[in-house]
């Protein structure tokens, strides 16, 4: 055998020893940031023999360098990017030097891409900026738009590495104007560790080397800085947050809290506070397969075990007894919007900010943030890579942190409750106040007394449909039955609630969430007192439909899909409004100039081209029946 | 005075115990928010240590997830006592899924080729056990480091009703808050060992006294040399092309998989720490010894699309 084990191990421990650093390359399309990489790689002797022959061969067949190496096939590894010669998602590589170890990973140029630029920078230590020397009259969109992106992830580092220095003759003036150009940007954003260099990823200058073409330069190549940089975060200085991430429980005998450290470290007889409970503890128990540790430090997975039995679950956040984290419901936030479809204000999200996930709703959107000028610009909606200041307002407070302190507990995605999409990333720069200023009032008649005193079980009997499909004459004909029945009923109509609560709303989609959600709340107001109330509402978004049903209780909403084709609907014309729609009168008509999403799995479905008002009402009463609505 | 005295007791996690937490994060996420989720397990190295990470990720419990293997019957007999040996060992719920309509039309990878064989018995196999058993979270041993297209993929990977991977399109994944959210017949392919790369894997099983197959070390072997690949002769299944005779030769393997389809490299390392040596001068990849890489430029990409792992 040739290993040699004393020589090993000393090698082994010094592979050890090496600090890792997570950098991005970004910068706009045809920068050179794939070919930097590349280089990087090969000036660096981390290409093997195999992947070096089949980039030989993959350069002379799809190549952009007329048969040289065309390193951007290392990275570039979809299909649909090589055909397309552009760079659409992130590649990590990895490599390592005798100083250190390396993930890089290249980002995407094109602006539609942004959102995975974005994903990159969250975890990255360093970020390189390329601009093109060839092209450095001002500072583009792209470069403006990721300096701003790292800047608001709060990456410390940054390489402004000024690339194609072999098209403008390695030129000293052009390198210190552009320098001054970016510097003043920089400053503005607040980036403060900036490191300039003048390079040729295509040619190698300034790489891994400095380069003999610019001897006026007297930095250091790229490869030796990031070998050098001193990117340490402290976050071990800081006091323990744990978020709990899964409890423990495999017999009766054992409830320990799974967790990875935040921040801060953690020792056995510690005295901890629980968020947002505020329930106290003391560490009784710090337990690894490993076997059971003193102490553990940040970054570091773990399962606490607490002297005593309180309650803990997924989203609490465990912290220091003597400096525990704020909660809050309400927060002023910055979103990166990641959707194709806009921002509505006032629709609900879910938010995922740590291990906690909960619905949340921008309450208002403040102003969105013009990458050119860093001007704060009026916005009612955020499109597709928008920037934007809003106000947020959860459906339960969390225990958090501003990201400025803390990138695990101050940053959070928004996710579409019905695609599951990832929608938006955002960062929480403060708690608004407001949250804690209103109590709920804990009143000493609940709920089910009120309702039990009806002698009934209330709930709500949701109707959507188009205009026209026959809901108000269905809920109408409805609560008859009920009323005959003994039921305490009330009927929201929307055309009733346009006339007065909603009488500020109009039709845009906008105020359409808005008419929605107030209905909402006014129908889980009347479930509160005891009531079966049907809701009769166009309704058109499915999102603000499952918005209602998560206010209610389990069991207390019943979504009723009032289904008749358009031109049913459009020939009964009961108000005379598809007329006007069809005449341009009408803008925003549902199913004519605005969207109707019908529901996917209604609790019923009405067809009424085909059911008679009185059979409708009897399927609509053997539900309720069979969901014990009717009876006592 | 505080932060004084902190500093004292600050200790630095190094490179391999960040990677550690980082894997125990993800299977926990994955735990927490996931209503059916499975490990697949090909007996590999990567297997290995991702196997030892879930040991470690819910102790004292045991992994809450069964173990997957998707059985091409063409695996190497070593590992399939491996297998049988490390699941009765730390006592995990085994499920071996053979693709049986493969079987019955005979597929195997000397008539049909590398590719098909590799989509019928592999990737059909694989999305058969998943849709039999209703698994909504497929946790995989796959890095980045590994290939072109893999060093693309998210950590959370999400895949259609029908298995596919759309890589044009992936959710963004910023920080580590990953999105679980799928409708019903969707599913999430998660790669806790994303972000490390081979060394890391040999390293972290030296210093960790994991068990590998032992066809990772060197031996003399019986090999055929073909396509410039030394084949091994693991049973009497594999034909001879005339002229073809089996020659005792000491060589191991980088990666496992089907012994059909695996070379072998000629080694001396029959240790761990030799093993790691001539990692440290190698100038060949670990993929390097799999024919199904070799089907043309994305082939991966290919067949991750029809829902390999």
């Amino acid at each position: 055998m040739s290993g040699d084990a004393p020589g090993l191990d000393a090698y082994l421990r010094a592979q050890e020893k090496k600090d890792l650093l997570r950098l991005i390359t970004c910068g706009s399309v045809d920068d050179g940031k794939s070919t930097l990489i590349g280089r990087l790689l090969y000036e660096g002797k981390m290409l093997l023999d195999d992947q070096l022959d089949s980039l030989k061969a993959e350069s002379a067949r799809v190549g952009t360098q007329a048969g040289d190496l065309d390193f951007a096939l290392l990275v570039d590894g979809l299909s649909a990017e090589r055909e397309q010669g552009i760079t659409i998602d992130i590649a990590y590589r990895f490599f390592a030097t005798d100083k250190r170890k390396f993930i890089v990973a290249d980002t995407p140029g094109h602006e539609q891409y942004t959102r995975n630029m974005a994903t990159a920078a969250s975890t990255a230590d360093l970020a390189i900026i390329l601009a093109d020397a060839h092209r450095s009259s001002e500072l583009l969109t792209q470069t403006r738009r990721h300096s701003y992106i790292c800047s608001m992830l709060g990456i410390r580092h940054i390489v402004l590495a000024v690339n194609k220095m072999d098209l403008v003759q390695y030129d000293h003036a052009v390198f210190e104007a552009y320098v001054a150009k970016y510097m003043a940007f920089a400053r503005e954003l607040g980036l403060t560790q900036v490191e300039c260099i003048p390079i040729s990823a295509l040619r190698g200058d300034n790489v891994v080397a400095p380069s003999s073409q610019m001897s006026w330069y007297r930095g250091p190549a790229l490869l030796p800085y990031l070998e050098t940089v001193d990117f340490g975060r402290e976050s071990s200085t800081r006091p323990l947050r744990m978020p709990v991430q899964w409890v423990n429980r495999p017999n009766a005998d054992f409830r320990g809290f799974a967790g990875t450290i935040a921040s801060g470290t953690v020792k056995t007889s510690d005295r901890i506070k629980v968020l947002p409970s505020g329930q106290e503890a003391t560490i009784s128990r710090i337990v690894t397969q490993d076997g059971d540790l003193e102490t553990a430090v940040d970054a570091q997975a773990v399962t606490l075990v607490l002297d005593r039995e309180i309650d803990v679950s997924r989203g609490d956040v465990i912290c220091a007894a003597g400096s525990p984290v704020s909660i809050a419901d309400q927060f002023a936030v910055r979103v990166l919007w990641m959707a194709p479809e806009e921002l509505l204000p006032g629709r609900t999200y879910l938010m995922k900010a740590g291990t906690v996930t909960t619905q949340a709703t921008v309450t208002a959107l403040k102003h969105k943030i013009s990458i050119n000028t860093l001007e704060h610009n009026a916005a009612k909606t955020l499109q597709l890579n928008e920037i934007g200041l809003c106000n947020i307002s959860l459906g339960k407070p969390i225990a958090f942190e501003p990201y400025a302190e803390s990138r695990d507990l101050g940053s959070f995605i928004l996710i579409d409750r019905i695609t599951n999409q990832t929608i938006g990333m955002g960062l929480i720069d403060f708690a608004l106040r407001r949250a804690s200023n209103i109590h709920w009032q804990n009143l000493e008649i609940s709920r089910s007394a009120r309702a039990a005193q009806k002698n009934q079980k209330a709930a709500v009997i949701w109707f959507t449909g188009l205009s026209g499909s026959g809901k108000s004459t269905i809920a109408s004909a409805l609560e008859k039955r009920l009323y005959s029945l003994g039921r305490h009923t009330y009927v929201l109509d929307g055309d009733n609630v346009r006339h007065g609560l909603n009488r500020d709303l109009g039709f845009t989609d906008a105020d359409r969430i808005e008419n929605i959600r107030r209905v909402a709340e006014v129908a889980r107001l009347m479930v509160d007192a005891g009531l079966l109330v049907i809701v009769s509402f166009i309704s058109p978004f499915r999102n603000e439909r499952e918005a209602a049903r998560n206010l209610m209780g389990e069991g207390e909403f019943l979504e009723v899909f009032v289904d008749a084709p358009l031109d049913v609907c459009e020939a009964r014309d009961p108000k005379g409004l598809y007329k006007k729609a069809r005449r341009q009168q009408l803008m925003n008509f549902t199913g004519i100039g605005s969207p109707y999403e019908a529901p996917e799995n209604p609790d019923a479905h009405l067809d009424t081209a085909r059911l008679s008002v009185e059979a409708a009402v009897d399927k609509l009463l053997s539900l309720l029946e069979a969901k014990g609505l009717t009876s006592a | 005075m505080e932060r004084d005295r902190l500093l004292d007791v600050v200790q630095r996690l190094t490179h391999l115990q960040r990677l550690e937490a980082e894997s125990i994060f993800i299977m926990r996420e994955v735990v927490a928010e996931c209503e059916k989720p499975v490990m697949l397990y090909s007996i590999g190295k990567d297997s290995s240590v991702m196997l030892h990470l879930a040991m470690k990720a819910f102790y004292p419990a045991k992994p809450p997830f069964p173990v997957l293997h998707v059985d091409t019957t063409w695996k190497f007999r070593e590992m399939i006592a491996f297998r049988e040996e490390t699941t009765a060992r730390l006592g995990l719920d085994l499920i071996v899924h053979v693709n049986s309509d493969g079987v019955r039309q005979g597929i195997n990878p000397f008539s049909h080729g590398s590719s098909i064989y590799t989509n019928v018995m592999k990737t059909e196999g694989l999305r058969q056990a998943l849709d039999r058993h209703g698994f909504d979270a497929a946790l995989g041993g796959a890095r980045r480091d590994e290939e072109k297209s893999r060093a693309k993929e998210r950590i959370f990977s999400f895949r259609s009703r029908h298995h596919r991977w759309d890589p044009k399109n992936q959710r963004p994944e910023p920080w580590k808050l990953y999105n679980t959210r799928k409708s019903k017949g969707e599913n999430i392919r998660v790669f806790p060992l994303s972000n490390w790369t081979e060394f890391d894997i040999w390293q972290y099983i030296y210093l960790e006294k994991i068990p590998v197959v032992p066809l990772y070390f060197a031996k003399e072997r019986p090999v055929v040399r073909r396509d410039g690949m030394l084949i091994m002769v693991d049973d009497d299944r594999l034909p001879l092309e005339p002229g073809e005779r089996p020659e005792m030769r000491k060589v191991r393997f980088r990666t496992l998989g089907c012994y059909p389809l695996t070379g072998a490299i000629e080694s001396d390392a029959d240790t761990l720490p030799a093993i790691l040596d001539e990692m440290a001068r190698a100038r060949n990849s670990e993929r390097q010894g799999r024919m199904i890489d070799r089907d043309g430029m994305g082939s991966m990409e290919r067949k991750k699309l029809e829902g390999y792992f």
